[in-house]
């Protein structure tokens, strides 16, 4: 298997994803980025189901964005919006990751193994077979989940702060589905959101996510299996349904 | 107590001495009018919408369609459709509804300004025997070449150009999404513009697979929702247009009811079938002009610098302040959409109270980009409520570099503006979903009616230039010389920098 180490130090994004884009053209399937500091839109539009980016460092805005299929592994903290209106793949951040993660995202997952920022998952949505999935290891800031259409969300709150302590979760929610580790209070729910505790076919349906969660970084998952886990929807599929009226 | 019928707004007859009773009304009406009771014709006048479906199909013009038979006492600030805006909140308790454009009777600026042509002393041109250059580049120009020479008359160009759209007319199709408007409409309109060497746009709702054969004449968006967008899509566009706003509902996002979102609608727009696309008011990574420019590289990222980014707005008060945020955000081209703009539906408070007339905001974003040095770095187009070949000329000569029409072509394939567009019935086939209403259109056909408009436009656009002795179109851009504002007052004709006639 061919790889293909760069080192990005006073590298643009702009040479440094031509570099990526030609590596995997040309067959590279592991590709390590050393120095990686600020970099925006890394991996922005690639391709390659078989392709993993090994990011040592920590990248700039909009990591992945419009990514369908590569792998990307940040051993540090990322900026906003990893998984940027992403369609498949997958990301994994070794440390915390800044607002609207996930945003729009289509397919593939983005595991965050600390914390987000504000407005995650906002706008994720799902299609046929795709169904995006954001998990977040420790806490999330307000606006979780902010006008989700479809997918799925997972925060598991195992940093030192609950998982949600902040209000606007759900808000405009029409599609898809969080899970919080715990209870949630209900000031911090968003318009349109209702809450239900976790039925079996639900804690066996995330179990997989979070075993491949939990063996991404090398967290024991038995804990956060055992543990109960709050469901939060949508009151309604179609919020605007009963807005209006003909001219 | 009920409030009641109110008046009829079309009242509808069948002449009997001309009818065959062929039944062809009942079959073209999608709103319900007609029905057959016996051997007679029965008519509902109450469903009518004057979309003229059925006159224009009646082989014998037996039908008549009068608007307001009857009316209520006339009053000069309780106007009919304020009355009956009260009526209908007061029976809902909700936000009214509508389609296509504007519909307050502001007045037109366009039909306000008046064009030059030479007499005596500067020849005109006759376009039939003389060059009329009418094409149109647009995106990026640079603010300065660098030049080699080369040994012997050979030079080499230095400066990196970016890349633009050529287009043969500075006439393009604006965005009007599959799921707003029918897919043979659009098929329609590709073919067109394919033909004529111009653009169209996808609107929000994805390329459908049937559209790629026109793909290099096709600019796809990106708005709020992000629906339809994956690297394909990108890099299926000749360019790609980031919707912030819309002239027929600035500052508001869009809700595409499931309805209308039939499995090949969910396919384009990659959603589950029968849901709601709904498309934020804000793209949620754009709080910024610095944000901005994070999408418009983002995307040019994505697409490896190869295609001119647009960013269109809604024309509103400060649309030359945030023109120049966007020429300095990378993009190549912004898009200002005036208060004129249609739609397939818009809540009616904001399509017929929000936003400024294209013809003002033109004209300021372009007198601002020009003082600020950066006109160069993104073409002008201009779009909402063009509506002929004069405003396309009136426009560019307040600065555009090129227009969207939308409403006038979708007039070219039928539409009678009826203004329904939102009830997703459209008996033209074109605002609709409904298989057996989106068959009424014929794409080759159809595709003719809309190359012929453009073309006519075209032919009286060079037409006008000669006849002001104008050869090349960038004589005519932002050439307010000639024209001449008609009783338009001292503040406009400031804001136009057009004087008056006369003058």
């Amino acid at each position: 298997m061919s790889t293909l180490t760069i080192d990005t130090k006073d590298i643009h994004y702009t040479p440094l994803n031509q570099q990526i884009r030609k590596a995997v053209a040309e067959g590279v399937k592991e590709i390590t980025l050393n120095n990686v500091l600020g970099q925006r839109f890394i991996g922005d539009g690639l391709r390659g189901d078989d392709v993993t980016i090994t990011v040592n460092g920590v990248p700039g805005g909009d990591l992945a964005m419009f990514m369908s299929g590569p792998t990307i592994i940040v051993h540090g903290n990322a900026d906003h919006a990893p998984g940027n209106t992403m369609d498949k793949g997958k990301v994994i951040i070794h440390g915390s990751a800044g607002d609207a993660v996930a945003h729009s995202m289509r397919g593939g997952r983005v595991y965050v193994r600390d914390n987000i920022g504000y407005r995650g998952g906002i706008h994720m949505k799902k299609y046929r077979e795709k169904r995006p999935i954001l998990v977040v290891g420790g806490s999330a800031r307000a606006f979780l989940g902010e006008s989700m259409a479809g997918g799925l969300i997972i925060v598991l709150g195992l940093g030192d702060t609950k998982p949600i302590s902040e209000q606007g979760v759900g808000s405009g929610i029409h599609g898809g589905e969080i899970f919080v580790r715990g209870p949630v209070d209900k000031l911090y729910l968003g318009n349109g959101t209702k809450q239900a505790p976790v039925t079996e076919d639900e804690r066996a349906m995330i179990r997989l996510i979070i075993e491949d969660f939990a063996r991404s970084f090398g967290i024991d998952a038995t804990p956060l299996l055992a543990a109960d886990y709050t469901r939060i929807a949508a009151i309604s599929a179609r919020p605007f349904a009963s807005k209006y009226t003909l001219e | 107590m009920s409030i009641g019928s109110t008046p009829l707004k079309f009242r509808v007859t069948i002449d009997p001495d001309r009818c065959m009773n062929c039944g062809r009304c009942i079959e073209n009406c999608s709103y319900g009018v007609y029905r057959r009771e016996a051997d007679s014709i029965r008519i509902n006048s109450r469903s009518c919408v004057a979309c003229h479906r059925c006159l224009a199909f009646c082989p014998r013009d037996a039908i008549e369609i009068e608007e307001k038979p009857g009316d209520y006492r006339s009053h000069p600030v309780w106007t009919r459709e304020i009355r009956e805006a009260v009526f209908n909140q007061a029976k809902t308790g909700k936000i009214i509804s509508g389609g296509m454009g504007n519909a307050l009777p502001y007045p037109i600026i366009f039909d306000r300004l008046v064009l030059d042509a030479c007499q005596v002393t500067n020849p005109s041109i006759d376009p039939l025997r003389e060059p009329m250059e009418l094409r149109t580049y647009i995106g990026k120009k640079p603010s300065s070449l660098s030049i080699r020479e080369r040994p012997g008359m050979d030079t080499e160009l230095l400066t990196k150009l970016s890349s633009n759209l050529q287009i043969e007319t500075p006439i393009m199709i604006g965005h009007m999404s599959y799921g707003a408007i029918s897919l043979p409409a659009q098929q329609a309109m590709a073919r067109a513009v394919h033909r004529i060497g111009t653009f169209m746009g996808t609107g929000e709702g994805g390329l459908h697979q049937s559209l790629y054969p026109y793909q290099k004449n096709m600019i796809v968006q990106v708005a709020s929702g992000r629906f339809g967008v994956d690297i394909d899509y990108l890099e299926r566009g000749a360019a790609i247009e980031i919707k912030i706003g819309q002239g027929a509902k600035p500052g508001i996002g869009g809700h595409l009811p499931g309805e209308k979102v039939c499995a090949d609608v969910a396919c384009t727009r990659m959603i589950p079938e029968g849901s709601d696309a709904i498309s934020p008011a804000p793209h949620h990574d754009i709080y910024s002009i610095e944000d901005l420019k994070q999408l418009v590289h983002g995307l040019k990222e994505a697409t490896e610098w190869k295609k001119p980014v647009f960013v269109k707005i809604a024309a509103v008060h400060n649309s030359a302040a945030i023109a120049a945020g966007i020429a300095r955000s990378g993009a190549d081209a912004v898009v200002i959409d005036g208060f004129r703009g249609g739609t397939g539906s818009a809540p009616v408070v904001f399509r017929d109270h929000v936003g400024i007339p294209i013809e003002a905001a033109i004209a300021s974003v372009d007198a601002k980009l020009r003082q600020q040095g950066i006109r160069h770095k993104v073409s002008i187009i201009a779009s909402g409520g063009i509506r002929q070949s004069a405003d396309v000329a009136k426009i560019i000569c307040l600065g555009a570099d090129a227009v969207y029409i939308g409403t006038s072509a979708l007039v070219a394939m039928g539409c009678r503006v009826c203004g329904t567009c939102n009830r997703g019935v459209c008996a033209w086939g074109i605002a609709t979903q409904k298989p057996e209403l989106t068959k009424r259109l014929d794409p080759e056909a159809n595709a003719v009616q809309v190359e012929n408009l453009i073309h006519g436009w075209t032919l009286e656009l060079a037409e006008l230039m000669g006849a002001a002795g104008i050869n090349s179109i960038e004589s005519l851009r932002g050439n307010r010389d000639r024209l001449r504002g008609y009783m338009l007052d001292e503040g406009l004709l400031n804001v136009l920098d057009v004087k008056t006639v006369g003058a």
